[in-house]
């Protein structure tokens, strides 16, 4: 794995960043922490989880949806692991 | 009337000393020096417990900051506050009281005799001989300058401040039997970001599909007609909303009778190309309408209390249609545009709940979720505008009647608009945003929310 990344800081998306790590690590900085912080954690452990990956995630969060961060995530996922 | 040209000379003349309300009024925007000026050169006197009465406050004013830390501000009277002092207040640092008016409340109170002003500071663009003043003349334009009008004819002292001085203005507006003082400065404000609060015609397809759908539900509720009378706050969908009356006026070949309120551009060329008979201005918030207010016969100047003061049949009463955006709407139709979703202050009414509740159709124009911040929901942080007095919800999916007007659900039956309840637009909202944890409110308030009549509709808590 290396480092890579999916998305942007328009509003409404979100920049997620993924690098290898021993220890699951998320970094959250988000327009909406304090209402959606919670949920926005969520996504990401989920996520890694299903994916069976331990790493380190940086998001970014412009008030994106939680399927958007999903599909950052994944698609940061692979382009760490791919190409 | 005397004229003077340093604040040294000013307060050994004026009475200056603790307790003072003093007023401004903000046509000076976001370039304003006057403000900031004038409390800096009281704060040297070392005097305290000032109460600040500005009809609006902003990002500029955040050298005053420090004045309400340290007291020499304790309470604050005003109708917008944004900006650091905004921050500084939601924060708690404010030693008294801060109350929240609307454009037509402040000059209500002042009129009555429930907010006494000791020293108005009144910015002009260029005063004559004999003390009159004018916001367009001079070489920094403010324009209108209707929300300093019942300063200047109830304050116990005034103090017209400008930097120009002509032997004779083309028009009166600040009458010069009531000012005591002129202050002339080398300059009263950054010409550049007086204009700034200008606003362009949104290009958002989400807001003109609003916009779009606005205008076709005020054809399809009755009040596209000859005689409408029209007005939309600076916002970018209210803006669109006019651009598309405009083409539906042209199409339907539909006279307007007058706009008002905040003029720009826009309105200007509707009033030109014939669309409105009459514009009344209570600030410009372009050059362009400045322009307008000298040439057009047909452009009157308004005072605040004319505009929207509830004691004096205002024009905000005469309105037949008026365009209003929102920070948060909540399912019974209260509005907030005074407080975030964090609850930090934002804004205030300004206008909003004058002509809410002075307009025969007041509709709120705002996409249902903004960066996963829900503007429906479920009780709104503060109430700065009551429910009762919005008619109208519009946003990209879908549209919801106030039931309070039964006449527009009957009319809009047959619709192919998409009309929902709020409750069904409040939980598409909902659905979209996933769980939001809430915001929990503090228990000390910091402020108050005035309605146009001077009751107390809300309060605001401490961050």
């Amino acid at each position: 794995m290396k480092i890579a990344q999916a998305g942007t800081i328009e509003s409404n998306d979100a920049l997620v960043i993924v690098s290898p790590s021993d220890k699951l690590i998320v970094e959250i900085d988000s327009i909406v922490f304090d209402k959606f912080g919670d949920a926005i954690n969520q996504v990401i452990v989920d996520t890694l989880k299903e994916h069976q990956i331990t790493c380190k995630v940086v998001v970014k969060d412009k008030g994106a949806y939680d399927y958007t961060i999903k599909a950052r995530l994944i698609t940061a996922l692979r382009r760490a692991q791919n190409e | 009337m005397k004229r003077i040209n340093s604040y040294n000379e000013l307060f050994n003349l004026l009475n200056v000393e603790d307790d003072l309300t003093v007023s401004f009024h903000h046509h000076l925007r976001n370039g304003d020096y006057v403000l900031n000026k004038t409390m800096l050169e009281l704060d040297k006197l070392n005097i305290k417990n000032l109460t600040l009465a500005a009809s609006g406050i902003f990002n500029a004013h955040e050298p005053i900051v420090p004045l309400i830390e340290k007291g020499t501000i304790s309470s604050i009277y005003t109708n917008y506050l944004n900006g650091p002092v905004a921050k500084v207040v939601s924060e708690g640092k404010l030693k008294d009281k801060l109350i929240m008016q609307t454009h037509g409340g402040r000059p209500r109170s002042i009129e009555e005799g429930e907010l006494v002003i000791d020293i108005a500071f009144i910015a002009v663009s260029a005063v004559d001989k004999s003390g009159n003043g004018n916001g367009t003349d001079g070489s920094t334009v403010l324009g209108a300058l209707g929300y300093s009008i019942s300063d200047v004819e109830k304050a116990k002292q005034v103090v017209l401040i400008t930097d120009t001085v002509v032997d004779e203005l083309s028009y009166v507006e600040i009458d010069g039997k009531y000012v005591d003082y002129v202050l002339v400065l080398d300059e009263i404000g950054d010409q550049f970001l007086i204009q700034s609060g200008t606003t362009s015609i949104t290009r958002n397809p989400v807001s003109l599909k609003i916009a779009r759908d606005t205008v076709s539900v005020i054809e399809e509720t009755g009040y596209l007609k000859n005689g409408l009378s029209f007005q939309t706050g600076a916002g970018g969908t209210s803006l669109a909303v006019a651009k598309y009356l405009k083409k539906k006026m042209i199409k339907n070949n539909i006279k307007g009778s007058f706009a008002s309120g905040g003029i720009t551009g826009y309105l200007v060329d509707m009033l030109e190309e014939g669309l409105f008979d009459e514009l009344y201005d209570v600030q410009c918030f372009d050059l362009d309408a400045v322009r307008s207010l000298k040439k057009n016969k047909n452009h009157h100047l308004m005072s605040a209390s004319e505009y929207a003061n509830p004691l004096t049949s205002p024009i905000v009463d005469k309105l037949d249609i008026m365009i209003l955006g929102a920070t948060e709407i909540d399912v019974n139709f209260n509005v907030n545009v005074t407080t975030a979703s964090d609850g930090y202050i934002i804004g205030g009414s300004g206008g909003h709940s004058d002509t809410a509740a002075g307009s025969k159709l007041a509709i709120v124009v705002t996409n249902l979720v903004k960066a996963r911040t829900p503007i429906i929901v479920d009780e709104v942080l503060t109430k700065t505008t009551p429910g009762k007095d919005i008619d109208i919800l519009v946003t990209e999916y879908g549209i919801a009647i106030n039931p309070l007007r039964g006449d527009l659900l009957n009319k809009l039956e047959d619709s192919e608009l998409k009309i929902k309840t709020i409750e069904e637009l409040r939980s598409i909202a909902s659905n979209l945003v996933g769980k939001e944890k809430r915001l929990k409110k503090s228990n000390d308030v910091i402020g108050y929310v005035e309605y146009r009549d001077g009751n107390i509709i809300d309060k605001i808590y401490k961050v």
